[in-house]
């Protein structure tokens, strides 16, 4: 392994459960710790971790992906560019070629295979990522274009302009699926964002599956931890699961989390549990 | 035949519980569970499975040593990443070659490249879909395998099968329980939908996320409105979904108040609908009522009519 920061991704199956509340947070409390971390929002598909930390001089960089382009003068319309492109990007009628750009894959095969060398691959925007800083911290995030498919090609460049030795703060989004997978695929640790009813039991449960044949190390907060019954708390018991911690539904902190605002900066006593929070993951990936 | 998906971008908003309350109200109707990465719609509908069936949606490369003579065309032409060379002394060239299963994205182009028939290029079992009967009607459900891919494809096949169920059994309505995001899950559930219902709530990343999802429908064409769930937490955000709205021409067909029998309903397995306040009953019943005729009439500030 190179020398990279330790990776730590916040993650749930169910969304709503407050992932987005917990990587800000910790991120902001660990900056002001003194440590150095980047806030990585890798929910493409719907990012708000910069509406709690809004970064000053925000800077937005264009992400390409490369699509095919055909040169029509050398094209003969033999078809095999449609034919072997698993996606159905392209599509062959006539003396016409179609191509579909949201289904490309950017995998290259009709490049590669057309026998005439007709095609060339040309870039094709979809979407940005945004990176600046909220008092010392440093936020990045990548920001998928509306009417866009595919999330991984976006987390995929996101990760890799992270800068090297810096703790980096994986924002994921929900679900347990490609997108997800890409996110979390290459943490050092991750914690599971979960609620304490039959939804967030049953997402919970797939996601652990998931993590687990990711063999990623990772613990498990309940948030809104009295709203509903034990048998998430008893699934994490049964299954050994290590429960970093356990933030009972408050008013104040939906209030402050409607705003935009940090929870840390609302309420004195969150700074310390998010600051004992930083303390059980640094802990926990120690032994791992 | 009406296509109605309940969607907010933004997860945790309250997008199955509603859709499960509607669907007592709509019945008899079919119901899909679109959100096959973490359906959840299942536990709070009383169902019995009747046809459960595997999910192929794509195909993945595996290398088979006994031919391979690691050349490396394939780790070279690999755009993902997903094949790589690792030391291994048990192998005639000290090297064995390795497909990375989750970075594998299906294209197949090693395959095609390979001169020795190396790569065994299958079909892969991306999860299960199941049709159920219930006392509402009949649901369409699926499960992602774990860490799995190629949702849209499953959503779709989904839909494909409601509609062909509705027409069998002349049922007019559809009701979608749709996935997060705006990604490819959503592209899939929302292609041809006839109306589409944005679950919000009053926070700023709710509302950022439904911008996204409005655009996202309007980009085609589908009438859509909103329902502005716990609304009282933050009666200021609240002014703010309004105004998006009004910006939008998008029209608000209900406020639901914050209710703890949302949990409740979810916790003993039912819907809102058996264990909600009597307020709280009738303020769902004029929102479907609300969402039933802008979907039969097209939708607000709609560009097509939806009469398939």
């Amino acid at each position: 392994m190179n020398s990279r920061g330790v990776h730590i991704a916040v993650a749930s199956g169910k969304g709503g459960t407050g992932k987005t509340t917990i990587a800000t947070n910790l991120a902001a409390v660990m900056s002001r710790e003194g440590l150095g971390v980047i806030y990585a929002d890798c929910d493409v598909e719907e990012p708000n971790g910069h509406l709690f930390l809004p970064p000053e001089s925000e800077r937005k960089d264009e992400v390409s992906v490369m699509i095919p382009h055909v040169l029509e003068e050398k094209c003969d319309f033999c078809g095999i560019c449609a034919e072997v492109c698993q996606f159905n990007a392209l599509a062959v009628l006539g003396s016409k070629v179609m191509l579909f750009p949201s289904l490309c894959h950017g995998c290259g095969a009709c490049m590669v295979l057309c026998p005439k060398h007709a095609i060339h691959e040309a870039a094709r925007p979809i979407g940005f990522i945004r990176s600046g800083r909220f008092k010392g911290l440093s936020v990045m995030g990548g920001s998928l274009n509306v009417g866009e498919a595919q999330a991984p090609p976006m987390t995929k460049v996101l990760k890799k302009r992270l800068p090297g030795e810096l703790t980096v703060i994986i924002d994921s989004p929900p679900g347990t699926s490609c997108p997800v997978v890409e996110a979390v695929r290459d943490a050092d640790y991750v914690v599971l964002v979960t609620e304490p009813t039959p939804f967030g039991l049953n997402d919970l449960e797939l996601a652990v599956n998931m993590l687990r044949s990711l063999r990623r190390s990772f613990g498990v907060i309940i948030n809104r931890s009295d709203i509903g019954d034990a048998r998430v708390s008893e699934y994490c018991r049964n299954e050994g699961l290590h429960v970093l911690m356990e933030l009972p539904f408050d008013r104040k902190i939906a209030e402050a989390y409607s705003e935009g605002k940090l929870i840390i900066d609302a309420d004195n006593s969150y700074r310390e549990k998010l600051r004992s929070l930083m303390q059980a993951i640094y802990t926990e990936i120690g032994h791992v | 035949m009406y296509e109605i998906v309940i969607a907010s971008g933004k997860g945790g908003t309250g997008k199955t519980s509603l859709t499960r309350a509607f669907a007592e109200l709509a019945r008899p109707a079919v119901l899909v569970d679109c959100d096959v990465d973490a359906a959840n719609l299942h536990l709070i509908t009383k169902h019995r499975v009747i046809e459960e069936h595997d999910f192929y949606g794509g195909k993945r490369a595996s290398i088979n040593m006994e031919r391979c003579v690691v050349c490396g065309i394939c780790v070279d032409n690999c755009r993902f990443d997903a094949i790589k060379m690792i030391p291994d002394m048990k192998y005639s060239f000290g090297e064995r070659v390795e497909v990375d299963p989750l970075a594998c994205e299906g294209c197949g182009l090693c395959a095609r490249l390979c001169q020795l028939d190396a790569v065994d290029f299958h079909e892969v079992k991306n999860g299960q879909w199941y049709l159920s009967e219930t006392e509402l009607g009949p649901f369409l459900h699926a499960r992602l395998g774990t860490a799995e891919s190629n949702s849209g494809r499953l959503v779709t096949l989904l839909r494909n099968r409601s509609r062909e169920i509705a027409e069998s059994k002349g049922l007019d309505m559809i009701l979608i329980d749709g996935p997060p995001g705006i990604g490819c899950p959503t592209i899939a559930t929302l292609t041809n939908a006839s109306y589409l219902l944005i679950v919000t709530e009053p926070s700023l990343s709710a509302i950022h996320d439904m911008e996204r999802l409005a655009d996202l429908a309007a980009h085609f064409g589908i009438g859509t409105g909103i329902c502005l769930n716990k609304f009282d937490i933050n009666e200021k955000m609240g002014l703010q979904v309004e105004r998006f709205a009004a910006s939008r021409n998008i029209p608000i067909l209900g406020r639901i108040p914050y209710d703890n029998a949302f949990t409740t309903a979810q916790l003993q397995g039912t819907s809102y609908m058996q264990v909600g306040s009597h307020a709280g009953i009738g303020i769902i019943k004029n929102i479907w009522q609300e969402v039933r005729m802008n979907a039969v009439s097209g939708g607000s500030g709609l560009k097509r009519r939806f009469a398939i």
